[in-house]
């Protein structure tokens, strides 16, 4: 009896990874398929348009409110510590650097699985439960050309929108606490940032690395949703695994893309 | 063509996604202000750079120049070699002093030119031969106290007092001026 529990749990563990490595090769079969078949994305652009609608503006709000108190926060702490050592004119750089490298595309990576993400997933998870994608395909019309890609291209294009968004509203709310309510010099503020702050490797890097999360995120949500068992249950663990997925990708490929871009 | 309204709310989007990305350009990062047009490139060899590093400002009179653009080891001399690269319309002439200075206390590293009087410029891939090192720290601080202990090694053998000398010694580094420099850094 002992022995075949034991045997069970290897059981178990080797259908989890195995389960694990199938659906890894199924997503990745999806996103190919999604790339052959996003012509009609671009050709018919006004659905690749109403997914931009629902998953970048819709996520306007969440995305600007947050990005203005991360900057807030942002300076304050900044501030805090750099007093210390009597550099508090280099604020401005240290909010202009932490947001546009880092803070910019993973919390508004974070937000967008949050609040894009799990729409996508509930969205085709319930398409399938009600079988609409099987109408579709019944009618003869590929569901990954007329849902699934044009829902992964909206994601790839809103994804650095945000980011730079975000990126900039975080600095302006840096500028708001660190200049008027502090009291640094405007001048330095700007200055300093312009000084520090490269157009190629600091912007150019942090818009590819949301480019990156983009894709990410928006695959994986879309497969989360593609693959949900067509019930209740099954489209609401897909949501949950929408978000604890992207956002573990999220933070894996922010330190794999910063150690290609940053030469110690 | 009822999809007007979402049509409109995507186009406001995308705008202030450019907008934005132009702000980050134009406000936060150095496109405008680094932008040095045409360059020409000069070396200068130093035996010890500090802590400079591509990409640091080239200074003259306090305004950015140029930007360090290479530096390399040369295994013959045991020197670095440093790379500039100075705007066109900045010609400086060949007797021009390369110095490594330090932006305040703990600021990063960067080249100071000092021109000097001779009528021929520098020409691309120049070498200017006028350099001082980046001054290091420690260096700063051992012949400081290398030089106060000798000092008062004499005061020591000239009055013969050994026990006087040490608390000498003692004085002389509790008067490092140093302290004075790092104290108001420490609070």
């Amino acid at each position: 009896m002992i022995v075949r529990s034991r045997l069970r749990i290897f059981r178990t563990i080797g259908h989890r990874f195995t389960s694990r490595i199938w659906r890894l090769g199924a997503a990745t079969r999806l996103f190919w398929l999604t790339l052959i078949s996003s012509g009609e994305s671009f050709r018919r652009l006004h659905l690749t348009i109403r997914e931009v609608y629902f998953t970048g503006v819709m996520s306007l709000i969440i995305i600007v409110v947050s990005a203005f108190f991360v900057g807030m926060v942002l300076a304050l702490q900044g501030y805090n510590t750099l007093q210390r050592y009597g550099s508090s004119d280099a604020i401005g750089v240290l909010v202009a650097l932490a947001l546009v490298r880092e803070l910019g595309p993973v919390i508004t990576a974070l937000l967008f699985a949050g609040r894009a993400g799990t729409a996508i997933t509930a969205e085709i998870g319930l398409m399938k439960a009600t079988e609409q994608l099987s109408a579709m395909e019944m009618m003869a019309v590929s569901p990954i050309a007329r849902v699934i890609a044009p829902r992964f291209w909206a994601g790839v294009i809103a994804m650095p929108i945000l980011a730079t968004l975000f990126s900039m509203v975080g600095i302006l709310g840096g500028y708001l606490v660190a200049v008027p309510l502090i009291g640094v010099d405007a001048g330095a503020f700007w200055s300093q940032m312009q000084a520090n702050v490269d157009w190629r490797l600091d912007i150019v890097n942090g818009v590819i690395k949301s480019l990156v999360f983009g894709v990410a995120c928006t695959m994986i949500a879309l497969f989360e949703g593609y693959d949900a068992p067509p019930t209740a249950e099954g489209v609401s663990r897909a949501t949950t695994r929408t978000v604890v997925t992207s956002s573990l990708t999220v933070l894996i490929l922010d330190f794999v893309l910063t150690s290609f871009m940053i030469n110690v | 063509m009822e999809r007007t309204t979402i049509d409109l709310w995507v186009g406001i989007f995308v705008a202030l996604g450019v907008a934005a990305l132009l702000g980050l350009a134009m406000k936060v990062g150095n496109l405008t202000t680094s932008n040095l047009g045409a360059t020409y490139t000069v070396t200068a060899n130093f035996e010890n750079i500090g802590g400079l590093k591509p990409r640091a400002p080239v200074k003259s009179a306090g305004v950015v120049v140029g930007r360090v653009s290479d530096i390399k080891f040369d295994p013959a001399t045991f020197e670095a070699v440093v790379s500039l690269n100075i705007d066109k319309r900045d010609a400086f002439p060949v007797d021009t002093f390369a110095n490594i200075y330090t932006a305040g206390l703990l600021g990063e590293q960067y080249i100071g030119l000092d021109a000097g009087g001779d009528e021929a410029k520098l020409k691309n891939g120049d070498r200017i031969t006028h350099t001082q090192d980046a001054i290091v720290l420690e260096k700063m601080i051992s012949q400081f106290l290398y030089s106060k202990a000798s000092e008062s090694k004499d005061d020591a053998s000239a009055t013969s007092t050994p026990s006087k000398s040490t608390k000498k010694a003692d004085d002389a580094l509790g008067a490092n001026p140093l302290d004075d420099l790092t104290k108001p850094a420490s609070q």
